[in-house]
Formats: structure tokens, sequence, C-alpha cells
């Protein structure tokens, strides 16, 4: 919790600018069309409704496909556009704020009497005074109201940017979720909402201000909104680089696995004066995809994930033959380097209840696939559009009575209370040593192996040099108890004190490493 | 005919809206410190007459002189300010306090705030607008009061030529005697020249100097009331008589035994 409250004033200040930045870019947008919009129905028209469309997509949604769009884009001009972090979440965000900048300041110059209107020609007000002082002026309160709704709703989706590499409050929430402190999840929407209506109320004082031309409340809003500004920009100052080289930048994936081996690896190139900044929380693909493009410099995979979803391959081959074919294919294709493998493996491996699989008599996947029928099936999100579910389904034969989707951090819940039978576990979760389940064996092959490997941006090859030498340090058993030192709901650590933690027991990084006998060998759960 | 020119002079006038034509070749002079009330069913072209006038709108054919100036050669906005223009409905500013919208041209003139707000005060004693109104805002007021601050805004900065569309429209009969009572006083005294559209024929007929009746978009009757109250044009009739019908009525009325 200290640590989540020492990250806060970045996140904060992070979340802040983002949002800040998407709604300038929304008002940009939106104040010539608005202002376009009266004596043309038909441009009034289109554009509410496109707006209006926007609005129906998810905003996580939205953040996610202008990370595509952006590559379509890169491809399509061969300009450096870069497809992840401020970019697409700046477009996301301001493209959602549009509808209620669009709807508050279409209706407030549209509730403007024509007779004031015609009063201000008449009486010889030059064009752009009638826009200040009588149509803003008298728009200003349904204008504002669009501005505050605009600015509430973006402060709320900005804490999603987080998925698509854009530091920001959505970093606590979704770090606090995966390692179940529900107090700093809490603390990421509390401090969240505080935000937004903090800006809201600055926004209401200026709306009053300028709706009855009186300068106090509107300073006091301006004044209000400075202060803001003014945290961010000193914020930055102070945590500004102080060595003029460019941070190096770590991307993690949602689970602590991926936290805890960033902060090893930062805390690692930090003693050795290197700055390092750690991303955290991106979507399983935009993780790959944010290191192929550079945006991060340092990536967590597994050879299983890469081979089907990077590669796109379908086949499954064994662990032997299949590191150096990824390794070339990875170069070739993305020109993302593999500097180490770890030395212990996050795979994907069906679980049940000790009980039922007792009951049951299901050992291995064989086994399961008779009574399957009567059981239901929990998998995290991806699961099920994944190569690795229909070689599954097709080696085995397997039929569930049904299949729901969870975010992993509660499908081992679902498990527990009885709301399903089987779930998709990961053989790395510290979970599974204290939970009474048994994970079945995959005794006909058809998932492929998930070593963990240290992977680097394209052309990052110095930096893949020294990550090399954590080839085969970090052994199954030992993630797996820095997983659950994380994980586990009582006396809880956090990633960088499992961190810590793991670094001592695999030992020094300084020194030559010791030979030490943990195992580095995949762990023995399948 | 006096020597002078004309205070305002229309020559071929014709304005047509959306394909639609309001005004038909428009001849008239009109001398200076008239009292021109425009008369004709809704639709006849009168508060286009007035917006031509204040080049609100520009005609299709003709020429609009001001005081021998064509106002097509000036600056639109110095031409406005220079006229007292009350639109339709009044069209106060309903966030801006009264004394503001009183003062508004002269907020535009770059008048000093004291000398506005000194103006504001003499022009709402001369309307009869009681001083604590200054600061109050337009919804605040009463009809009466609305079309006195309406009227005090298009006096402000002391214009030549009033337009005023209707300024009495919708106010009982008492208000309304009474404030063109005081607007006609002070079109006398301050020797202005004013165009009214007006519905209050009666009124008409009694006040204004110069009576224009306009219908589909023609002056179809123009001159001294005595003169256009004799006028056969149909529409110039319908207009006149019914206030005439009304009159003979209320005296036969009078004459009748107790």
């Amino acid at each position: 919790m200290t640590a989540a409250l020492a990250s806060l004033p970045a996140a904060l200040a992070a979340h802040l600018a983002i949002s800040a930045a998407a709604l300038a870019l929304a008002l940009v947008v939106a104040a010539p069309l608005v202002l376009l919009m009266p004596g043309r129905p038909l441009l009034r028209r289109a554009v509410m409704g496109l707006a209006s469309v926007v609005q129906t997509v998810p905003a996580l949604a939205l953040l996610a496909l202008f990370f595509p769009l952006l590559v379509l884009l890169r491809t399509a001009t061969g300009l450096p556009v870069p497809s992840l972090g401020l970019l697409p979440s700046l477009l996301a965000l301001a493209l959602y704020a549009l509808l209620p900048l669009l709807r508050g300041g279409a209706g407030g110059l549209a509730a403007i009497p024509d007779g004031v209107r015609e009063a201000a020609r008449a009486i010889g007000m030059t064009p752009s005074q009638r826009l200040f002082h009588v149509e803003l002026s008298l728009a200003a309160p349904v204008v504002m109201g669009g501005l505050r709704t605009a600015a509430v709703w973006t402060i709320g989706a900005a804490t999603l940017a987080t998925m698509v590499g854009q530091p920001s409050l959505g970093d606590l929430i979704f770090a606090g979720l995966q390692l179940q402190d529900w107090r700093q999840v809490l603390l990421g929407c509390i401090a969240a909402a505080a935000l937004a209506l903090v800006v809201d109320a600055a926004l209401g004082l200026c709306e009053a201000g300028i709706a009855r031309r009186r300068w106090p409340p509107a300073l006091a809003g301006l004044a209000m909104l400075a202060a803001l500004g003014a945290g961010v920009a000193g914020w930055w100052w102070h945590s500004r680089p102080a060595a003029a080289t460019a941070p190096v930048v770590i991307g993690t994936k949602t689970f602590s696995e991926q936290y805890i081996l960033a902060e090893l690896i930062a805390a690692d190139l930090r003693a050795a004066g290197q700055p390092v900044e750690v991303r955290s929380g991106l979507g399983s693909g935009i993780a790959f995809q944010s290191l192929a493009a550079g945006g991060i410099d340092i990536g967590i995979d597994y050879t299983g994930t890469l081979w089907t979803q990077a590669l796109g391959h379908r086949d499954v081959v064994p662990r032997g033959s299949m590191l150096p074919v990824l390794k070339r294919e990875l170069k070739a294709r993305y020109g993302v380097i593999v500097a180490a493998r770890l030395g212990f493996e996050n795979a994907y491996a069906l679980a049940m209840r000790r009980a039922d699989a007792q009951k049951l008599g299901v050992r291995t996947i064989s086994d399961l696939a008779a009574v399957a029928p009567q059981l239901r099936l929990a998998t995290d999100l991806e699961f099920q559009s994944r190569a690795e579910w229909a070689a599954l389904q097709a080696a085995y034969g397997l039929r569930f009575a049904g299949a729901r989707a969870y975010t992993p951090v509660l499908m081992m819940a679902a498990l527990k209370d009885g709301s399903s039978d089987v779930i998709t576990a990961y053989s790395s979760d510290g979970a599974l040593a204290d939970a009474d389940v048994v994970l079945l064996a995959d005794d006909r092959a058809a998932l492929p192996a998930y070593d963990a490997l240290l992977l680097v941006a394209p052309g990052r090859d110095a930096l893949a040099r020294r990550l090399a030498r954590y080839e085969g340090r970090i052994g199954a058993g030992l993630m797996r108890q820095a997983n659950w030192q994380a994980d586990r709901p009582d006396n809880k650590r956090t990633p960088a004190q499992a961190a810590a933690w793991l670094a001592a027991e695999a030992g020094s990084w300084k020194a030559d490493w010791p030979c030490r006998s943990t195992s580095a060998r995949p762990a023995a759960g399948r | 005919m006096s020597p002078a020119p004309p205070a305002l002079s229309l020559s071929g006038i014709s304005l047509a809206l959306g394909g639609v034509p309001v005004l038909r070749g428009i001849d008239l002079d009109v001398p200076a410190g008239s009292l021109v009330a425009l008369l004709g069913a809704s639709g006849a072209g009168k508060t286009s007459l007035l917006r031509l006038v204040n080049r609100l709108v520009m005609p299709d054919a003709g020429r609009i002189r001001l005081f021998g100036a064509d106002i097509a050669a000036a600056d639109p906005v110095s031409v406005r300010r220079g006229i007292g223009h009350a639109v339709q409905g009044g069209g106060l500013f309903p966030h801006w306090t009264v004394a503001d919208n009183i003062a508004a041209v002269p907020w535009l003139l770059g008048w000093p705030k004291a000398r506005r707000m000194a103006r504001a005060a003499e022009l709402m004693a001369m309307l009869d607008l009681p001083e604590r109104l200054a600061q109050r805002f337009p919804g605040e007021l009463s009809g009466g009061q609305a079309s006195r601050v309406g009227l005090a805004r298009a006096l402000a900065a002391g214009p030549r030529l009033l337009l005023l569309d209707e300024p009495f429209g919708a106010l009982d009969p008492e208000t309304r005697s009474a404030l063109a009572d005081r607007l006609e006083a002070l079109h006398r005294a301050e020797g202005l020249t004013t165009l009214m559209v007006t519905h209050d024929v009666a009124d008409a007929l009694l006040r204004a100097d110069l009576l224009l009746v306009l219908d589909g978009g023609r002056i179809v009757a123009a001159g001294p009331p005595a003169l256009v109250a004799a006028d056969p044009h149909p529409a110039a009739r319908a207009l006149i008589d019914q206030p005439l019908a009304q009159a003979r009525a209320l005296a036969s009325l009078g004459a009748r035994p107790a």
C-alpha cells in the first residue's frame, strides 16, 4: 500500500496530463464543428450521428482499436507513427469526449432566442463581439455543462489508457486487480473520482462566472485549474531524469509474475546507473506489438504464446526444436531479440478441484474428455480464441457443458466457489500451491511449451547482451513462490519486495553467477 | 418640399429572401424629423424594410441613402451604431443587466463607464423606469418595463434615426398609450426621424406624420394620415376601415339614450 501511495503522484500527474490533452484536442475539433452547425442540418446530423456511434463503442475497445489503425497508418504512409502509448490514448479519449462537447455546444447555441441574435447585429456588434459577448456567453451554461460531462467521462476513461501503454491511474487499478490488492484498486478509483470532482467543480465555477459576467467565480475556477496544471508541471520538473540518457522502458502484461520480473530487471539496471521506466498493465497482444514497434525496450513473453499468437503457427512442436525456430522467426519477422530463457515455464494447464478429480477419476486431459460434458469450463478472456484451445479440442475431443471467460484473477475464485468445474490455470501461479486443485496432465502433448523469455526491442543488441546473464536463472519453484508472495491474501508483498526476495534467492546480479541448485527446469505442473 | 436632403431615401429597392420576393420597387423619401408609421398585414415586408435600412440585409436592387450618404458604401457596423433599432420582441440580452443593456451601443462606441452609466440613468428616468431596476436582469422585468428598456437601448447613443419594430406589441392598452405618448414627446424633443412598425392603426392615424401601407412587398398608400384614410386601395381600406367602424360604433353607443 505504501508503494502504491508512493506511485500515486506520478500516476495522478500522468492521468491529469493525458485527460487534459485529450479534452483540449476534443475542444479544438468540436468548436469549429459546433460553430458550423447552425443552418447546416446535414452536417449537424452527420456529425452528431457519428459522435453517438463512437459513444456506443466501449472505451476500452475504442482504445484498443486505435492500435491496429495506427499500425495500418504507419504501414500505409511509412511515417514513424507511434501505435502505442500517448497517441492512441489521446485520439481515443478525445473521440470519446466529442459527443458531450458537440451536444452542449450545439444545444447551447440553438437555445439562443432569434430576437437576441438579431438585436446583437442590429445594434452594431462585430461578428466576434456577437460570438463572445452574446452567443458564447449565453450558450456558456449548456456548453460548460457539456464540457463538464466530457471532463468527467475523460478522466474516468483515461484509467483504461494503461492498457495501451499510457501511464495513468489505471496503473494502480489494474495492478491492484491482478495482485488482488483491493486497497490499491480503491486508491486508484478514489484518486480518479476525486480528480474528476475537483475538475468538475473548477469548471462549474468558470461556468457560473461566464454566465453572469462575473469575474470572481470564473477566476477562482481558473485558479483551481491552473493549480492542477502547476501540480503536473511541478511533478514533471521534479521527476525529470537527472541523466541525459533516455530511460529503458520495461513493459508488463497484467499479471503478478510480469510485475515482479519487471521490478527485478529494473532494480538491476538502476543499480548499474541506467534510468528505467516500468510501463505496467499492457494488454497481452499489445505488449508484444509494443516491443516490436520499439515502444517498450524489454518485455517478458512465453514461447507457446509467441509461437501461436505472434508467429501464427498452428502446429505444436517439441520444446527443444521450438526455441531455435522461434528465435530465428522473431528476429526475421519483427526484429525482436530473445535475450534469455529465464528458466521457468508459465504454461496453460487445465485444473480441477482435487475432490472432483478424485471422485471422477480424472488425472489427465484424456480422462477429462470422458466426463467433460457434465462439467463447466472457465477460461481467461483470451484462451477460447487462441490456437491452443482449438488444438486441445482437436486432440482430445473436449466438449464441456458450458464455457465462460473470466478475468484471470477471478478464475481460481470461480473454481473454488463452484461456479466452474474446470479452469485454465497457469503453471507458475502462486495460488496453485495454496488451492486444493490438481493440474491435469497433457498426455497427448497438445499444448506447446511456455518457457518464459526475456525479449528486447529491435536494434537494442547491447541491452540484449546485458540481459543474457538471466539465462536459466529463475526456476519454476522460485517464480511460483515470488508470485505467491504478491498474490496471497495475507501478508502480501509488493512486486518490488517480491522481486528483491527473488533477486536474493537467485543470487547477486552484480557478482558472477554462483551456480545455484534452484531448478532451471520447467515446472512439474503438467 | 424642404431644401434639405431627406433623412432617409429609398429608390428602386427590391429584395427577395430564399427566392421569394419580399419587397418590390420601393421608392420612399422620409423628411427629417418625421414620425413614420408602417402599416400592413403580416408578411407585407415591414420588418424587412427596417432591416434594409439598418443594413442587416442588402437589397437585390436599388439604393438607400441616409442623410444623403449611400449606406452600401459605408461600414455596416458603423451604420448600425448610428441608428437606434429596437427589434421585434425587444431582443434584450438576458445575461446583461438593465443598465448594461441600455448602454450597449455606448459601450460598443467606447464611451467610458461613468458616462455610460450616467446615460443609462438619464434614459431610465426619461422612460419612467425605477432606478432600482438598473442592476436587474431582463428576466425580472414586466412587459412594459422590458419595452421601455428596449426603447432606451435604441435611444442610448443619441441616434438621428430610430427604427422601432412593434415596440409596444404585447402591452396592455393603457401602458401602450402611456409609452406611445412618452415616445412621441422624445421624438419631438430630440428632433429624431422615426420609422415605426405598428398594428395599432388608430394610434398611427392619430400620431404619425406619415403613414405607409405595405401590401405584398409594395407601398400601396403613402402620405399624411388624412390622405391615407381616404385612399381607395383595398389593402389601405381594409386597414383603416376597421378602426373607423369601431369609432362609429363607439360614437353610436354614446348617442344611444340611457
